[in-house]
């Protein structure tokens, strides 16, 4: 028996297994228009909507602009991935190989972590340079990006389960729950100032608290209490990707 | 059926996709090294049992294992020891040849020596060398078909599941493939063939398991499959005049049944050779000169067809 066999259930052949995924995913998705679409254009053409012919000084929609995109962009790797893989007809090869559904799972909810990471950075940059915008705490940015951006990625690879016949159902689908949570998380207005209605809908979005956190970040006042949001975050995390491989798992079959 | 000799052990598979039984109790064993066959018509269930057996589905009921690993309990284990050319698959379009090889090797965890290694041997005895950094997409059927065996065999599996290998590729790639394949069996690999060509399964497989409406129906090496349909035997004449009625060719000894296609007339009999002899010495006696007369076999397609029902009350074709 050679090494890598004894070795296909330890946690670090999981781990090798997430990565692999990870570097899979970055060679053939991240420039496939739908994700270049839906993970970047849109937040560049919600942004132009809010800002244009608006009395809004250019920093104060800085923070919201960082969320809206970390929100995007994690979020629209995930959904790609298994229907693309299913409709090429290279998905049956990848799940019958020695490596386990959580770790090709957990390299989806990774490719989508380093995208929203990654690409978040770039309004950071030019909300510093053509703003006043200026970064307050540095931990709680960091903060709001990374445990915003897994936990949204999480929910990509969620809305990835259902066994659909062309990736744009999913994309479709993806976009019946990240638009509506988009307004209803304080990113075009504090969830302080939103309607009633809104407000009680708010910490049902994990958009609310990646938002809450890089507001802080950026000087504003913090609407949920500072320990709540990374506790929600960790939480919605778990249940998203808890959720994922339940329906992965029961879905991984079909359509093949 | 002892663990040691089994490679692979099935017993009591079943799968049900709602009311739909797609598997039904399926028990069988396959032997290290051998170069097994499982034949079926469409829908026999032939794909769901490769796709319990690789980890894709989930059996409904019963167990398998794979090399001593039970394939529910221990299915990452189990399946590293295998590698699958499904039917319906496709290779990494946006990759490159090599890239593909590398992304199943580094799934199977094989080392970066070892994986180079082998993949240069595989690319250059499939004659992929010269195209490994295209991208697979400028690939015909027949060399993506290479790849994907290429993609499997990188990974040093000890059983490969080969699903339609040859289907629909030209000649020269599915002489290849089936060249390689029976090389890598000599060297100890064991092979798992679903196929429907049947001159493909009788050449290459040392047994084969015949899978109908979910069941093993047979399971045998081919020549005792063949034995097996002794009955089937036939004698075939065609004569230059006017054949003579069929019921006194019926009434030869040893004729079961007879038939006729065109000029020439079919006599079922388990004896052959003796009822060749007698229809010789039948037209002798009578004013009939015979244009051709031989002896047959039935041929694996109609072992087949025996097997699955298709061909229980037609004669072979």
């Amino acid at each position: 028996m050679t090494a890598h066999i004894k070795n296909a259930q330890s946690w670090g052949y999981h781990a090798h297994g997430a990565f692999i995924i990870l570097k899979k995913n970055i060679l053939l998705y991240y420039l496939k228009p739908p994700v270049l679409i839906f993970g970047v254009l849109f937040p560049v053409f919600f942004f132009l909507a809010f800002k244009m012919g608006r009395p809004i000084a250019p920093e104060n929609i800085v923070p919201g602009m960082v969320a809206m995109a970390v929100w995007f962009t994690a979020s629209a790797v995930g959904p790609l991935v298994t229907p693309w893989e299913r409709r090429a007809k290279t998905y049956e090869r990848l799940i019958a190989t020695p490596v386990s559904l959580q770790a090709i799972l957990a390299g989806d909810v990774l490719s989508g972590l380093l995208f929203g990471a990654c690409l978040s950075v770039i309004p950071v940059i030019l909300g510093l340079i053509l703003t006043d915008a200026c970064i307050h705490n540095m931990v709680f940015l960091i903060m709001g990006i990374v445990l915003g951006a897994i936990s949204f990625s999480s929910l990509g690879v969620l809305l990835a389960a259902p066994p659909a016949s062309s990736p744009s159902n999913i994309m479709l689908l993806s976009n019946l729950v990240r638009l509506p949570l988009l307004f209803v998380s304080g990113i075009f207005l504090p969830i302080a100032e939103m309607p009633f209605w809104a407000r009680w809908v708010a910490p049902a979005s994990p958009l609310s608290y990646a938002g809450d956190l890089i507001r802080i970040s950026f000087g504003h006042e913090a609407y949920f209490p500072l320990w709540l949001s990374p506790l929600m975050l960790v939480f919605f995390t778990a249940v998203l990707m808890w959720g994922a491989y339940k329906f992965h798992r029961r879905w991984r079959a079909k359509g093949l | 059926m002892s663990g040691q000799a089994n490679i692979i052990e099935v017993k009591g598979l079943s799968k049900t996709f709602g009311k739909t039984v797609a598997v039904n109790q399926v028990s069988f064993a396959v032997r290290h090294g051998e170069l097994f066959g499982f034949l079926g018509p469409n829908g026999a269930g032939k794909t769901t049992t490769v796709r319990m057996l690789t980890g894709v589905l989930e059996p409904t009921e019963g167990t398998a294992t794979i090399q001593g690993h039970d394939i529910r309990s221990e299915a990452l284990l189990s399946r590293a020891h295998l590698a699958v050319v499904p039917e319906e698959a496709n290779v990494y379009l946006d990759l490159s040849l090599w890239q593909n090889i590398m992304l199943m090797a580094e799934l199977h965890g094989m080392g970066r020596k070892q994986r180079t290694h082998n993949a240069l041997e595989l690319l250059e005895s499939l004659g992929l060398a010269d195209r490994k950094h295209q991208k697979a997409r400028t690939l015909s059927k027949g060399l993506r078909q290479r790849l994907m065996l290429c993609a499997a065999l990188v990974t040093e599996p000890e059983i490969l599941f080969l699903d339609e290998p040859t289907s629909g590729l030209d000649v020269q790639s599915a002489r290849l493939i089936r060249r390689i394949v029976q090389e890598l069996n000599t060297k100890g690999l064991t092979v798992f063939l679903t196929t429907h060509n049947m001159e493909e399964a009788e050449k290459m497989c040392s047994r084969l398991a015949i899978i109908n409406n979910g069941q093993i129906s047979a399971i045998d090496s081919p020549r005792r499959l063949h034995s097996a349909m002794r009955c089937r035997q036939f004698v075939e004449v065609s004569f230059l005049s006017e054949p003579p009625p069929m019921s006194e060719l019926q009434s030869l000894s040893g004729v079961s049944s007879l038939d006729s296609a065109g000029n020439t007339i079919r006599l079922y009999t388990e004896k052959p050779g003796r009822t060749a002899a007698e229809i010789a010495l039948f037209a002798k006696s009578k004013p009939v000169e015979i244009e051709h007369l031989c002896t047959r076999k039935p041929s694996l397609e109609d072992v087949f067809l025996y097997f699955t029902g298709q061909n229980k009350k037609e004669p072979a074709q």
